[in-house]
């Protein structure tokens, strides 16, 4: 399928049109972490949701239209904040580096 | 019931896996984690197939929770020790099932699987077999368990305390922001629940939070401690958690879990519904 970005998460099945998809990987030394946590906190700071990374480090949410803080938490690390911004229709990808 | 005798650390966990009194299990809302790795010697409980009547909307039967725990290996004498991912809330919700069958020893791994895999715990992917035992249920203590027709008549009344998202009580989403939309006919919530998002009640590593700030949080959003008290949330589960905190961490002495929750309350004809952040008249 076209529209997923070199080393992002296949879209496929995914109606990109309808979502407001914020997804990527986290990393630490260029490996991937399969075993960290990634928090999406809203513009208030309170919680939405939060899912494991894959064994491959990738994560993704289903968000709505706006800013968000993505907050990840991973073993022997300090836990890093990263805004990003959701718009229905378009994929933000992110890289986490811890 | 009491944070002392209810909630364990990873800490102590790792000390008494070689405890033969004490039987780990791990309960999922991805009922497929535990296959990715579990902690040494924990049996695994599926919440969609084995603690769900696959016909009728119920939990099953206390002769089917029998056998279930009889053929996990789970005697009446045993500890058990509940933890799972999405901090807990299906091993909250798995600590209010056992109660709600009367066992009498169960605990809560404080900050479930993320804590035991933030602190880099040993997982396995070894499936430990146990004997079966012959376990012997209680009958259902209603004591905790609220069925529809006490939801509305906790209108006004009641301390109803929803654990929803603020979108989800809102009536502006109707399950969680990132999960499927699905379920119930109408949006909103029960007139007079007060919002308290189970979020609140822990920290980022999925850890309760202290005493002292649990109180407050209950006491700023207005619970009368005086008064009995329903918790829902969608399906029961996130209520579970906050079931537990006000019942068991805060020693609340009336509190129920409506596991109908917002798909059985929202499908209801002719309820009062009410929509919008504030909670509304009788």
């Amino acid at each position: 399928m076209c529209g997923a970005t070199a080393g992002g998460l296949s879209l496929d099945g995914v109606n990109v049109a309808k979502e407001a998809v914020i997804q990527g990987q986290v990393t630490r030394e260029g490996e991937p972490v399969g075993n960290a946590y990634v928090r999406l906190l809203d513009r208030t700071g309170e919680f939405t949701a939060e899912v494991p990374t894959s064994a491959t480090g990738h994560f993704r949410f289903f968000a709505n239209d706006g800013e968000w803080t993505l907050r990840t938490l991973a073993p022997k690390a300090e836990p890093t904040d990263r805004k990003v911004v959701a718009q229905t229709g378009s994929v933000a990808e992110v890289t986490i580096t811890l | 019931m009491s944070r002392e005798n209810s909630l364990v650390s990873a800490q102590w966990v790792e000390d008494n896996l070689d405890n033969d009194t004490i039987v780990v299990v791990e309960v999922d809302e991805d009922t497929s984690a535990y296959d990715k790795g579990h902690i040494r010697g924990a049996v695994k409980l599926d919440w969609t197939t084995e603690l769900q009547d696959q016909v009728r909307r119920d939990f099953v039967n206390k002769a089917q929770f029998e056998e279930l725990l009889s053929s996990k290996g789970i005697g009446n004498d045993h500890t058990v020790v509940l933890y799972g991912g999405n901090n807990n809330w299906f091993a909250a919700y798995a600590f209010w099932y056992f109660k709600l069958y009367g066992h009498s020893d169960v605990k809560l791994l404080d900050g479930g699987r993320k804590k035991w895999e933030l602190d880099s715990r040993e997982l396995t992917d070894e499936v430990p077999s146990r004997a079966t035992t012959t376990y012997a249920a209680q009958e259902q203590d209603h004591s905790i368990r609220a069925f529809r027709d006490e939801a509305v008549a906790a209108i006004g009344v009641k301390n109803l305390v929803d654990v929803r998202s603020p979108d989800e009580y809102a009536g502006r989403l109707l399950a969680p922001a990132h999960l499927p939309q699905e379920q119930a006919q109408r949006a909103g919530h029960v007139p007079t629940s007060i919002n308290v998002p189970w979020s609140k009640n822990v920290n980022d590593d999925g850890t309760f939070k202290s005493d002292e700030d649990l109180k407050a949080l209950y006491a700023d959003a207005g619970i009368d401690d005086s008064k009995e008290t329903i918790a829902l949330c969608r399906i029961g589960e996130r209520s579970s958690l906050t079931w537990f905190v006000l019942k068991v961490l805060l020693g609340h002495e009336s509190v129920k879990n409506y596991d109908g929750s917002w798909t059985e309350y929202g499908s209801l004809v002719g309820v009062p519904v009410a929509l919008g952040d504030e909670p509304g008249e009788a």
